[in-house]
């Protein structure tokens, strides 16, 4: 696992502007946003529905809808711009060979009339250079890497007969099987129970240490990347707000809306007394944002908030935040008190 | 505990699916009470048999086994056709997924009123629509919303239409199967919030179904942990939490997320094996209370366990 601080980057996404059209009007999805990902790390996206995270992803691997286009910017993977990317054969090169995705639910990623074997063997075929009874043994592997017991038996087995928890699996094994360098978890264990998610995350750590790959988590829960993730970012109405080291983060939140996320966590509830709530909604992506798009809803906005969109401001080498709050003029808010004290929280013995 | 008022009682309940020759038992001798006004979290992964108990409650599904009653009436198996209108009236129930529980084909108005329609209970149209308004206002949602389809909401807003079509039948106990479940993080508070104010308004009783400890822990006043069928343990939910003893409920408490990333790094996920009890026939489990209002199932070797456990 690297570090933040190499300057080994994998993939680099530079002032990214995603649009779609609809019915005439035109969506901007993703607002020049700029992120680098680091190769070995593990990175979580974190936001709410609707805030970009899964097309921003998306786009590197050439899934965008059809009424969806790259509107600026530049993606790089391996020296190559892959928004100059045109042709279907073009995107076969990086989409699932060097970076694979693992849907949210494995209830409808997997193909019910195909057994599961079939299903792992067709990635196979497609991205090792095996054949025959050689790339059945390679399937039959991927389904014991990913824990399923007696892999022969269960090679031959359809969707319908595998569990939630084994059916994300084959869906892991499967994306696996590509022998990417990248592997997307597109909100990977949304769909599941929390004693399967914690297996789940777990074997997803497991094969990126094995395979040694570079992991990006999109997910909306909060809670649930502290265990998995070495760095956050948050994204907000397609822009990315903060982005810092895991720790930093959690212990040392500086976006208003970082805040509103951890706080509106059930784990931090206190009974008797009302969660916190993220009051109104999402900007309406189909107009300008003017400002920091999430000062409508921050009880706490500043004036300027309304009338410039704010730079990010660095809290450390690692750590920034796009908020006015961190400009030097600004006056000094402090976030709400229940978060303030996460490393407390936690509950468990440490050491 | 003798002077709350008991809603509802389940006694040795037993759920089978299958033909006569070979049954598969869902649910297997679940005994647990409902106070009046409280809320009850049930606790267990899926296929344990949790939404299998809320379905006998309001019978869907039928009962092989035990009764439950309601205000002291046994309302499960045959009964009489006064007793069935007054379960349809006085028990309500929540899904899961707002996506999928509302029919697409009509408008918020019918959705929220169906109910009322089942019922046949002799509204004008004016006294329908102005309890549908009501209904509407009390989640939080404009009573024009009425004449809107489903697919013109959120995903928060969809499940306010389905609390909204619970309340409109003036229930006393709501049956919440895992509400918050395929909702994002923000939408969940507002609901959770809807839910216990509503609570405290007229006075509901809730069974909570989920998956997520954390969630019931916040939001019932006692917690029932089920695993295959069978209820392993019940407490309330902070003595559940201090002192879990069942060695399922601790396997649910270690895979809680918690937003600590130094903590969560040193965690250990604890995996249950049900192997480790080795029932025999001399020594079958039992279901018993160790402190008062903490019940939980053992052996009688484990039971003493427990015990000691306890009082350091």
């Amino acid at each position: 696992m690297s570090t933040p601080t190499s300057s080994d980057v994998i993939l680099s996404f530079q002032d990214l502007d995603i649009r779609f059209t609809l019915r005439g009007q035109v969506l901007n999805a993703i607002r020049g946003v700029s992120l680098d990902v680091y190769r070995g790390e593990s990175l979580a996206i974190v936001g709410e529905s609707g805030s970009g995270k899964s097309v921003f992803t998306k786009s590197a691997m050439g899934l965008l809808d059809a009424n969806g286009s790259i509107a600026g910017g530049h993606i790089w993977y391996d020296g190559k711009d892959l928004t100059t990317f045109t042709r279907e054969k073009e995107w076969l090169t990086i989409c699932g060979r060097e970076i694979a995705m693992v849907m949210q639910d494995p209830m409808t990623s997997l193909n019910p009339l195909k057994t599961v074997g079939d299903q792992i063997l067709e990635a196979v075929l497609l991205h090792q250079d095996l054949r025959g009874a050689q790339a059945r043994q390679a399937a039959v592997e991927a389904l014991a890497a990913v824990g399923i017991d007696d892999p022969q038996r269960r090679y031959k087995q359809y969707p319908h007969e595998f569990s939630g928890g084994m059916r994300q699996r084959v869906v892991i094994a499967i994306a696996v099987a590509c022998r990417p360098k990248i592997l997307i978890c597109d909100e990977p264990t949304t769909a599941l129970d929390v004693t399967i998610q914690a297996q789940i995350l777990e074997l997803i750590k497991t094969l990126q240490k094995k395979l040694d790959l570079t992991t990006i988590y999109i997910t909306h829960d909060l809670g649930v990347v502290a265990n998995v993730a070495d760095r956050i970012a948050v994204m907000y109405a397609g822009d990315i707000v903060e982005v810092g080291r895991c720790e930093e983060v959690f212990y040392n939140p500086r976006h208003p809306y970082t805040w509103a996320l951890l706080s509106s966590l059930p784990q931090l509830g206190v009974k008797g007394q009302d969660l916190y709530s993220i009051q109104g909604t999402p900007p309406n992506l189909f107009y300008e944002v003017k400002g920091d798009a999430f000062a409508p809803r921050n009880p706490q906005a500043l004036n300027i908030d309304f009338v410039e969109r704010p730079p990010f401001f660095d809290v450390s080498p690692t750590h920034k935040a796009r908020t006015w709050l961190l400009d030097p003029r600004a006056p000094k808010v402090e976030p709400p008190e229940h978060i303030r004290h996460l490393r407390q929280k936690g509950g468990y013995p440490h050491g | 505990m003798a002077e709350r008022e008991k809603l509802l009682e389940v006694k040795d309940l037993r759920v089978t699916f299958g033909s006569k020759r070979r049954p598969f038992t869902a649910v297997d001798g679940v005994s647990f009470d409902i106070y009046k006004g409280e809320t009850f979290g049930l606790v267990g992964e899926s296929g344990s048999g949790k939404t299998t108990i809320g379905r006998a409650i309001i019978r869907v599904n039928p009962v092989s086994g035990g009764t439950i009653s309601y205000n002291g009436q046994v309302i499960s198996g045959k009964v009489s056709k006064a007793v069935d209108r007054q379960v349809i009236e006085k028990i309500q129930m929540i899904f899961q997924d707002p996506m999928a529980s509302l029919n697409e084909r009509a408008k918020v108005d019918y959705i929220v009123s169906e109910g009322l329609y089942n019922l046949h209970s002799h509204l004008t149209e004016a006294e329908r629509q102005e309890k549908v308004s009501q209904a509407l206002s009390a989640v939080g949602l404009l009573p024009e919303f009425a004449s809107r389809f489903p697919h013109e909401f959120s995903g928060g807003q969809r499940q306010r239409i389905g609390i909204a079509r619970a309340l409109i039948m003036g229930p006393e106990f709501i049956i919440a199967d895992e509400p918050i479940s395929a909702l994002d993080v923000s939408i969940r508070a507002q609901v959770l919030n809807l839910m216990s104010k509503l609570q405290k308004e007229r006075g509901l009783t809730y069974l909570f179904i989920a998956h997520d400890l954390s969630v019931v822990r916040f939001i019932s006043d006692r917690i029932g942990v089920i695993h295959r069928g069978k209820l392993m343990e019940l407490a309330e939910s902070e003595q559940l939490f201090a002192h879990p003893l069942h060695p399922y409920t601790r396997s649910l408490l270690s895979a809680i997320p918690m937003p600590d990333p130094v903590g969560e790094r040193d965690k250990r996920l604890l995996v249950y094996d049900p192997s480790v009890h080795s029932y025999t026939p001399s020594d079958p489990p039992l279901w018993a209370e160790l402190e008062p209002g903490h019940f939980v199932r053992g052996s009688q070797r484990e039971l003493d366990e427990y015990r000691k456990q306890l009082e350091q």
